[in-house]
Order: C-alpha cells, then structure tokens, then sequence
C-alpha cells in the first residue's frame, strides 16, 4: 500500500494597522455602518485616482523584515482585473511580477517534526475589496465597500508543510510574528487575518508535486487543520480508488467539517494583470528601509531565549510569556520594578493571567504587582493573603500595603499575639497535644494549622511555629 | 445685481445659445455662468484668467454640472467632487461655461462618437472638427469662449485643434493633475488645452499646471513661466523628422507646412532633417496599449453603484445588459481589443510587445533631442476636417487620422497644434514636439510663429 505524503502551502492576507486606506484617507476602522467609510476613490468614481499610503508601505516593510525577506527598492502596483459587484473599479490593486519582498522564512516548531524553516516565497501589498451581504435583503445581494481599499500584505509560504497540524503550528507562529512586529491585529473574527490552504498529496518518496487543490472560506486555525484533514483524505480516496486529482478551488463547511468544489463561475479567472497606470513604481530608500528595521521590536524567538538567559526561566515558562508581546512587556516591567524574576513569573503565569485572557488587559500596574511580590518575599503577608490583596488592587488605588492593612492581611508577629492564638490552639487540642509529647512530631503541621485558622491567616507563619515549639518542649 | 463680470457671463450665454447648432455643449445653463461670475467677482482683480470663460470637455467631472463622458452608461451622472483642474481655473477666476460634446469616452478623433450626436465643424457642418474633444474644439474656433479644456490620450485636442483652426496644448504626461479626468488610457491621458491664440492657450495651462496631492503621477516642477516671445529664433534648431511628411501628405497640408517652415527659417531658425523610425510604430502601438488600459478603466460601469442600470436577475445579467446598453460600438470595439490583448496566451505578443515598441519611441525622441535640436516640426494632421460619415465605417482609416500626433502622446512629451492656413478654406494645423517639460521653448517659438503667420490666408 501508498504510503502518501501531503504538501501544503499558505496564503495568508493580513490587514495591516493602518488608521487610513491603502489608496485614500478612508478610516479602516471595523464595524461601522455600511458604506460610510467611503470616497470618490475606494468607491471608484469616475475621475478618482489612487495614492499609495506611506504607512501602509511601512507595515508592509516592516512584516516582510519580521519575516527575513529581502526588500525589493522598486516594486510596481498592478491591476487585477475581475467583475464583481462588492469590486469598485473592476480591477483590485495587487502586485504580481515584482512584489515588495521575497525570500524570507518561518522558524516553525513542528508537533512532530521539530524546528522547521518554512519559507516565505513572497510578500505583496494590495488592497482589500468590499464585502457582499447575501442575508441583509431578501433576495438581493447588498454591497459595504467599508473595507474597500483596506491594506493588506499578502504572505505566500513554500510547499514546505507536510501535515494539517504543521499548518497550524505555522499560522500560530506567523500570526504571533506579525502581532508582535506591530503589523496587524491579526484577528480572524474581523477580517484582518484570512487564509487560503493550497494542498496535494504525492507517494512518499516522489520529487515531482502533485496537483493541487486550493481551500477557501477558513474562519480559523483549527478550521484550517480540520479542512486540511478533511481534504487530504479526499484526495487520498481519490487517488487509491483509481481517479486522479483536478485544479479546484474548494470551499470548507465548517458545519458538516466537508469540502465542496466553488460553482466554476466563482472560480478562478485570466486576470490579465499588468502594471497600474496611476501608480509609479514603488520606490524605496535603502535608508528608510533601514530605519524601518531599526524600528523592529525584539521578535518571539529572540525573546523567547533572552527570557531564558537573562531571568533564569525554565524553557517552557519563557515561552508562555513571550507567547504575546502585551504579556513578554508587562512581565518585564514587573521585573524592572523591582520584582523577583522567578517569583514575577509565577504570578505573571497565574494571577494575571487569569485575568488578562478574561478581560484582555492587566489589572494591575507593573509597579504595584512588584510592591506586591516585596510584601510577599519581606513576609508582610502571606502568599494566600496576597491573592485577596491582588483582587482588591484595582479598586482600591495601587499601594498593596494600604489594601493589606485595609483588608487586615498584615501578617502578625507580635509575640503576645501569637502566644495567645497558640496557647488557645493548644488548650482546644489536649490529644493532639498529647501525641505530640510522646513523640509523634509530624502533628506540629496540624498544630500550626490551627494557630493560623485561629489568626484567620494573619499570623506568621514562622513565628507561630517557633512559639508552637517552644510551647510544647516546655512542659 | 450687475457687474462687470455678470455681463461676461450673460454675453457668454448669448454666443452658447447661438452656438447650439453645433452640438458641442452637453450640458449649460445662464444661472450657472451667472453664479460663475459671482464667485469670479469676488477674487483679486489680478487673478489671471479673471472673467474668462473656459469650457470644460465633459470628461473632467464637476460638481454643478453632470459629467456624461458623451456615453448613454453616464446618463444623468454628477460627479460628488470637482476635478483639479476646475478648482484651479475658479481659483484664477476663470468661469466655467459649459460641459463640452465629445466621443464617448474620448475614444475617436470626429467626435461623431457621441451618444448625444456628433459635433459640427464651425466652418462647414458638414464636416467633424476632429476629436475626441472636438466640442472644445469647435466653441473656441467659432468665438464661443477664448479657451477650453480638452483631454488628450492620443492627439484628441491637437488633432481637433488643426481641424478648427486653433491653438492646441498638450502638456508633458504629469504637468496637469489627472484628478477628475475620466480614465480613458491612464498612462497617456493629458488634460490639455484649446486657446483662440498661443498666449490665451499658455495662460490657461500655466493656471492648471502643477503637482497635485491627488495624482501619484503628477510631477512636482517649477511653475510655468509667463509667455516671453523672442525677438528671432537665432540659435534655435528645429528638427523635421522626414517620416511626419510622406509623399501622400495632403497637398494644402504640405503647403501650409511649407509656408511656417520658410517662415521658422526667416525668423532665424535652423532647421535640419532628422529621422524618428519607430514613430512609424506609434499608431499600432496607440491602439494595444490605450485599450488594454481603457478596458480596465471601463470596468467599472457596471451598473452597480452609479451611472445608467439595466438588466435584471442575477448580477451577470446585470453587467451585460447595462455594458451592452450603455457602450457605444467604438467603445466596445477598444474594451474587446484591449481584453484580448492582455489576456493570457496573447499578452506576450500584443501587450508587451507594445511596451517594448513605446520604449523604442521615447528613445527615438530622446536621441533627437540629444543630438542637439530644440524642437521638433511636423505636420499636426494628414489632412483637413473630413466629411462626417466619411471614416465612420473604417476604423483604421480613423485612426490614422492621429498619426503625427500619438508619438508624443506615447513619449509623454510636450507638443502642441496652431493653425498654419488655410487650404480650401479649411484650417491646416502644425505640430511642434518639445522634449519633457518644456513648455515655455515650444510656447514661445510658437507665439513667434503665429504673430508671422497669417493663418487665414489660403496657402497653396
């Protein structure tokens, strides 16, 4: 029996950040009403004519430099042409034959095959199109040309992916790249990242690729994989029942997890590209191009290994808080507040980010929380004591030490205090007591656990043992 | 209210309305003028085209008057926003005065392409004044207005200018901000001007010239200078490049050019034969390169957002009701050239293969101006005004009434037509080609030029 091996590639559109329009001052901002972020340019009236946004060509710079590419000085904006109602000029502006960048790379890590490299073929700047709402009018399709003209870098990977998961794995990494560098918002519920799966499968062994398919309408990585999956199998069926694998475009269903073919007029057309008039070519310093990439940020795996060198965490702590640049940042204020990086990590990983995946942002300052792992570490309170404080920080102003006295977690080592919650604790256990005399010493953990009960938590937890011991030696 | 400048607009009104019979306005009206004038009345009195009526190509959008570009598809269209160009004539005082007849889209060269009718000669009805902007053409050449604004893609305001025996400018490719002209061949299209004299046609440019923030194309140079004529033309050299006078060329054409060339010479000049080879080229090339942007820039009227809507059901029927009812036979015919020559399979030998010939022209020019010559002189067009009807089932034979005139619209380089004489009593235009930028060299020889030259005169 074939042993069969898959082939997939990615292309991947991503919006880039920009507050304005890829050819006009339109805001970009998403979810306002229909068709009213709108000019005579992104609605292509007559006499309108294209400007290329600088900060748009500076995001797309800025992305194919996170992806190591190589920035083409001079790249040319081109018509492609197709009909289709939500299409203004019936024609988008894309590039073809001499994108902005090429020849970059992805460090991916495999699920099962370790580190790869997947590579960047090419790196594009185009504008996006309208958007067609087929349920807003019975019976009528109606157009928003709100994203008409919204900037997007188009990210086209090699053939280098052999498994649904590696897809995932890449679009993970990609995405968490582009977030980072400041590109794009990245985020699939709105738009600004959309993928399209190229796929084939070929016998295991065999140079020569074999024909592709290509999947569209993918809402999200796990879609990607599922369609992926499904896909594959397809095509696997396909080729060991006899039949032989078409050029289709697909489109995944995520309800019954199925692919199915595109009616062949939504398929693919002769877009006769050639270079658009209205726009020079693109030229571009090698100076600006440099102070882009000085402005770059530390990237993920840079991070990633800094974490681990400079603050001393465990492998699998670094990634986690370099997983998102907002967590890798707030992390290394706390730290530079003053907190113990270790101590800093463990909460970072725990308490705020319990709260940071619930509502997006970090409720404390990085100051306050290192005020916070000081009282810890000084012993002004204790660990539990601390999680009640970090809950109360937000309302109640950004001094730990004030919430703690207000909420009455000072930890007590006043001696007197402490000898009358022990010797109350002893006195309701004579047994245990006992016990404990004729030998049995593992019972000083319950004693002690009694002691702070009685100081609802507030005792020291060092004193109240030292005064148990004495007690209880003493008689 | 009466001013000086509401008795423009109402003398302005007069000439239009005696003009009609013309057919070369689409769209005027006396409270528009009037309105025009008012807002004319309150600029500085040394704004520089102050009180003058200029009519407009109706390709170029405005905001008070609808913009058909002389096609059913744009029937009742206004455009939202004003082009450039008409902000800066009102900027120098200038009154817009009407929307002018033109083929639809600019795409011919008699301006019997209009949806709404053809456009006559002033000097004989029965003949085209040339075109594509030959509305333009013919309201300067019969005193309507002193100047107006044409476009040219391949010679549609020189060629209409030799025809009505006019003054036609045709800026270098990025002079004049494209904002607000209706795409025909973006990588050709020059607003350019129509002038009763060289001067009157310098000034105007000289008002619309200049970067715009809006035309990624438009090129940031020095202002034009004011028109400074020359006492003689000592030390200039003008080429005459042999392959713009064939032995066919029109006999009162080839007069009329003999006449200024004697004239050139007489004033100081020195001329000398020089060859362009590939401008033999320009024509075929013109008609790859201008479709295949024209039917990009076409695509748009598709019924869906603006403009003329036909057709009902789903969206294919749709496009094809309303493109095949809203586009004229000429316009069709260049969308289907220009599909075809782009599309996969064909592009290599038709589209490409034009680029790589336009490249060769720009260097024909280039090494012309290289080797030392100032200007270039040619005849503007082959012949006088045609009969209407004449060309109309000969395409070919259309197009090759621009032959002299598509070079320099494929170099992207200045040039411009003013009347030479007259042969028959129909007006005979010449050509002077400038290398990019300038303007003011070919302005100033030609205003010499024209003081010398009695233009009404038979020439033989």
């Amino acid at each position: 029996m074939t042993t069969w091996e898959t082939v997939i590639g990615l292309e991947v559109h991503v919006q880039l950040g920009t507050r304005s329009k890829m050819f006009c001052a339109c805001a970009t901002s998403f979810g306002d009403p229909p068709n009213t972020n709108v000019c005579p340019v992104c609605l292509g009236l007559p006499g309108a004519l294209p400007v290329p946004n600088r900060e748009a060509v500076r995001l797309g710079v800025r992305a194919a430099l996170a992806l190591g590419c190589t920035i083409h000085e001079r790249s040319i904006f081109a018509r492609k042409n197709y009909f289709y109602p939500d299409l203004p000029k019936g024609y988008q502006i894309s590039q073809f034959d001499r994108p902005l960048a090429t020849g970059g790379h992805v460090a991916v890590e495999s699920p099962e095959r370790g580190l790869l490299a997947v590579s960047i073929v090419r790196l594009h700047l185009e504008e996006d199109a309208g958007k067609s709402l087929h349920d807003r009018v019975p019976g009528k399709t109606a157009v928003d040309l709100n994203r008409a003209g919204v900037p997007l870098a188009e990210i086209v990977s090699g053939p280098d992916l052999r498994r649904p998961a590696e897809a995932r794995a890449y679009l993970v990494t990609l995405k968490q790249l582009l977030v980072y560098a400041g590109v794009s918002e990245c985020s699939m519920e709105k738009g600004s990242l959309r993928v399209d799966a190229n796929i084939s499968i070929r016998p295991a062994g065999q140079n020569r690729l074999g024909t592709k398919t290509e999947i569209k309408n993918l809402n999200s990585f796990a879609n990607v994989e599922r369609a992926l999956e499904a896909e594959r199998g397809r095509q696997q069926r396909e080729l060991e029942n006899g039949g032989v694998i078409r050029q289709l475009t697909l489109l995944f269903n995520a309800g019954t997890g199925q692919v199915r073919p595109m009616r062949s007029k939504e398929e693919s057309h002769d877009y006769r590209y050639f270079p658009d008039p209205d726009l020079p070519p693109l030229a571009l310093s090698g100076r600006w191009i440099e102070e882009i990439r000085g402005e770059l940020p530390e990237l993920p795996a840079a991070r990633r290994s800094r974490f681990g060198a400079r603050y001393g965490l465990p492998a699998y702590d670094a990634g986690v808080l370099t997983a998102d640049r907002a967590i890798a940042d707030y992390y290394e204020a706390v730290v530079s507040a003053g907190a113990d990086p270790k101590a800093a990590a463990n909460w970072v990983m725990t308490e705020s980010l319990t709260g940071y995946n619930e509502s997006g942002r970090f409720s404390a300052s990085a100051q306050s929380l290192a005020a916070l792992l000081a009282l810890i570490k000084a012993g002004t309170v204790s660990h539990q004591a601390a999680k009640k404080i970090f809950l109360e920080l937000p309302a109640d102003g950004a001094d730990p030490h004030a919430v703690a006295e207000r909420l009455g977690l000072l930890q007590v080592r006043d001696e007197g205090a402490l000898e009358t919650w022990v010797e109350e604790a002893l006195a309701a256990h004579p047994q245990e007591v006992q016990r404990y005399r004729a030998g049995e010493t593992k019972l000083l953990g319950f004693l002690t656990g009694q002691v702070m009960r009685r100081s609802q938590g507030k005792a020291d937890p060092k004193g109240v043992q030292s005064v148990l011991v004495r007690k209880l030696e003493s008689k | 209210m009466t001013t000086a400048l509401r008795d423009v607009a109402r003398d302005t009104a007069a000439r239009l309305r005696a003009a009609e019979p013309l057919n070369a306005t689409l769209h005027w009206a006396p409270e528009l003028l009037d309105a025009e004038a008012d807002r004319a009345e309150r600029l500085e009195a040394g704004a520089s085209l102050r009180g003058m009526p200029i009519a407009v190509k109706d390709n170029i959008v405005t905001v008070e008057q609808p913009t058909t570009c002389g096609s059913r598809i744009l029937t009742g269209y206004t455009s939202p926003y004003n082009a450039t160009v008409i902000d800066r004539l009102r900027a120098a005082g200038a009154l817009i005065a009407c929307k002018t007849n033109l083929d639809e889209f600019a795409m011919g060269s008699s301006t019997e392409h209009s949806a709404y009718g053809r456009v006559k000669h002033p000097l004989d009805p029965a003949r085209v004044p040339g075109g594509s902007s030959g509305g333009s053409g013919a309201l300067v050449a019969a005193g309507v207005v002193p100047a107006a604004l044409g476009s040219e893609t391949g010679g549609s305001v020189r060629q209409p200018a030799s025809f009505c025996g006019v003054v036609g400018v045709k800026p270098t490719y990025g002079r004049v901000s494209r904002y607000g002209l209706v795409a025909f061949g973006s990588s050709l299209d020059c607003i350019s001007v129509f002038g009763a004299t060289v001067d009157t046609a310098s000034r105007v440019l000289r008002a619309i010239a200049g970067i715009d923030p809006r035309d990624a194309t438009s090129v940031d140079r020095p202002p034009m200078e004011p028109l400074r004529m020359p006492e003689s033309l000592t030390g200039m050299t003008i080429g005459l490049p042999r392959e713009y006078f064939p032995g066919d060329l029109h006999p009162g054409v080839k007069a009329g050019c003999d006449r200024a060339i004697a004239r050139l010479r007489d004033l100081g000049a020195t001329l000398v034969d020089v060859s362009l080879p590939h401008s033999r080229y320009a024509v075929p090339t013109y008609y790859i390169i201008a479709p295949a942007e024209a039917a990009a820039n076409l695509a748009r009227y598709d019924g869906a957002r603006y403009g003329n809507r036909q057709g009902d059901g789903d969206v294919r029927a749709l496009y094809r009701a309303t493109r095949g009812l809203g586009f004229g036979p000429e316009v069709r015919r260049r969308i289907l050239i220009g599909t075809y020559s782009l599309s996969a399979g064909y592009a290599d030998a038709y589209y490409n293969r034009a680029q790589a010939a336009r490249m060769r022209i720009v260097q024909d020019f280039h090494a012309a101006f290289d080797s030392g010559i100032d200007l270039l002189f040619t005849p503007t067009a082959p012949s006088p005004a045609f009969k209407a009807g004449e060309k109309t089932d000969d395409p070919v034979a259309m197009y090759l009434a621009d032959i002299f005139v598509c070079p320099a619209s494929l170099a992207g380089i200045p040039a411009m037509s003013q009347p030479l004489g007259r042969t028959e009593g129909l007006p005979v235009g010449g050509q002077l080609i400038a290398p990019a930028f300038e303007e003011s060299r070919m302005l100033a020889t030609a205003a010499l030029l024209e003081r010398h030259l009695d233009a009404a005169a038979e020439v033989r």
